[in-house]
């Protein structure tokens, strides 16, 4: 989706070099665009690489901003459909980083809440919101939609606007 | 259900200390509050999914809604990060008149937090100052904009219009009057020994759990850290501007609440900066493709008409890519996640809510204490809930 453009900046490099030192080609995918990094991985490989972030004391990730989904059904490239999208930073180093992992529809992806606390409601959202399922999270329950909502709203085939009658056809 | 000894308590939505429709489950043991489970939801609007069915300019009134008491923050960070994708930067002019309107938003912002808080733990009068003054900064809004409230007055590209005659004179004289209003609030709590006795050593919070619960602005602060993204990260040329980052020790209520009269008196010095800064110039980048052409202009050149009429019908494009925009809000930092597929329309907007990220501590600095305490740690807290349900 996106392309890469010039060199990567200097700490974004660093991150690099120590990931693939670390843990050889875990790296799937590497994209810099805006001079912002993103790193994809494949699921089984974030949890290692969330706790080296943030442990190693030369990149110290100790803060995670945000945890947030995308639904690529209507993208060029849609497959797997699901993308969960991490927000990294450092207090101490004052550097941004965007980890991704992809699954399908159903697919779980491992809960990063012991790594960062701050993930909990994150994750729950993105359950919520795109019905991606994620293990080992210990409160795993809708946040925003009440609890007995059919539905995901922030899928690409949920419609935008919607009847009451739409709701009322739902069970042929 | 529960056993024995403790009793559940439903404190909201409907609560007036809850500041709009919080819920609060809380396990009681006598007045000790044993466990507090925050539900929240009931104000989701659907906002994330409504701007991706907007063009990238017909968004910015949606955002707004987000923080309704600081709703310029919301739309800066959504323009720049639209500006980010699209490789422009505003110019000069139009760079301080943001800073100057988002350090305006943070006091009106502050001073509603003041207001509530005070009210909250029974100081009453405070409340009606801090309209008295925020109603100031409504009239500049008004004035910008034509709006008191949700202004959408940053545009991709730029502003909606540039400031009116009579502006700087009406900043100029909320910014001198403003110090000795600050001095009248703190003479009313910050010695107030009832004021301190609901404060000070309140809802505690170690700078590590701050972190590791991803709290940001004031209240991460409070606790000793000086993360401030104005400072850190900058954007909107904040280099240039002589400011500092106040920065507390034990991060208790009390300490959240000297911080943000702190930062109120920091904004100010900031606002002063910018307004000496601000020199003629354009407001907006000479794009015809991001900026609608001059009315009059419409009526001679083929060329404008065109520019204006394909800017309303279909608006205009991004590359695609993805970018994420940080600012610091009144909250903390809020920051927009846009995902572009290269249409005119963003393909996935998030927005990072300091207010939700802050709420998910509340458990950790009120369980264990009295209930009272509860609502002095969420006055504290200074939460929206437009930006936590989205």
């Amino acid at each position: 989706m996106t392309e890469a453009t010039g060199q990567e900046p200097a700490a974004e490099g660093l991150v690099l070099q120590r990931l693939r030192g670390r843990f050889g080609d875990v790296v799937r995918d590497v994209k810099v665009w805006r001079h912002e990094t993103t790193i994809v991985l494949a699921p089984r490989d974030l949890l290692p690489v969330c706790r080296y972030l943030k442990d190693d004391s030369d990149l110290a990730f100790d803060f995670l901003s945000s945890v947030t989904g995308v639904d690529r059904r209507n993208l060029l490239n849609n497959s797997p459909r699901f993308e969960v999208v991490y927000h990294l930073y450092s207090v101490q180093f004052k550097r941004r980083l965007r980890l991704k992992v992809r699954g399908d529809e159903g697919e779980a992806v491992p809960s990063v809440t012991g790594v960062w606390e701050s993930a909990n409601w994150h994750e729950r959202e993105v359950f919520d919101l795109f019905g991606v399922p994620f293990e080992g999270h210990p409160d795993l329950r809708r946040i925003l939609m009440p609890d007995d909502w059919e539905g995901h709203p922030l899928r690409k085939d949920y419609p935008v606007e919607a009847s009451p009658k739409w709701w009322e056809e739902e069970p042929a | 259900m529960t056993t024995a000894r403790t009793m559940t308590l439903n404190m909201g939505p409907q609560h007036p200390s809850t500041h709009g429709v919080l819920r609060l489950v809380l396990e009681l043991d006598g007045e000790v509050v044993v466990r507090c489970e925050p539900h929240i939801g009931y104000l989701h609007t659907g906002i994330e999914k409504g701007l991706e069915s907007k063009r990238y300019q017909q968004g910015i009134p949606l955002t707004d809604r987000l923080d309704y008491l600081a709703p310029l923050s919301n739309n800066l960070a959504y323009v720049l990060a639209i500006e980010k994708a699209l490789g422009i930067e505003v110019p000069e002019r139009a760079q301080t008149i943001r800073v100057l309107m988002t350090e305006l938003t943070r006091i009106k912002s502050h001073l509603v937090w003041l207001g509530t808080h005070a009210m909250d733990v029974g100081a009453m009068s405070v409340f009606l100052y801090c309209f008295r003054e925020r109603e100031q900064i409504l009239d500049m809004y008004e004035a910008v904009s034509g709006q008191r409230l949700m202004s959408s007055y940053f545009r991709v590209g730029g502003l909606l219009a540039d400031l009116p005659p009579g502006f700087e004179a009406q900043v100029q004289a909320f910014l001198a009057d403003f110090p000795s209003r600050l001095e009248d609030y703190e003479a009313l709590l910050t010695q107030n020994p009832l004021w301190r006795q609901r404060t000070v050593g309140i809802g505690t919070i170690r700078a590590a759990d701050a972190i590791a619960l991803g709290v940001s602005g004031p209240a991460l602060r409070a606790c000793g850290v000086a993360y401030d993204v104005r400072r850190t990260n900058p954007y909107c040329g904040y280099e240039g501007y002589q400011f500092d980052v106040p920065i507390g020790k034990v991060g208790d209520v009390y300490e959240r609440y000297t911080i943000r009269m702190a930062e109120m008196r920091q904004s100010h010095r900031i606002a002063g900066q910018a307004l000496q800064r601000l020199a003629p110039g354009p407001i907006n980048v000479a794009d015809p493709k991001l900026i609608p052409p001059p009315k009059k202009l419409l009526k001679t050149s083929m060329e404008a008409l065109i520019h204006h009429f394909k800017l309303y019908s279909e608006g205009f494009s991004v590359p695609a890519g993805e970018v994420y925009q940080a600012i610091e809000s009144p909250k903390g930092e809020l920051g927009v996640y846009l995902v572009s597929d290269g249409t005119n329309r963003p393909y996935r907007v998030h927005y990072r809510a300091p207010s939700f990220v802050n709420l998910q501590a509340l458990p950790r600095m009120v369980e264990g204490r009295l209930v009272a305490d509860v609502i002095a740690v969420i006055g504290s807290l200074d939460i929206v809930l437009g930006e936590i349900d989205r």
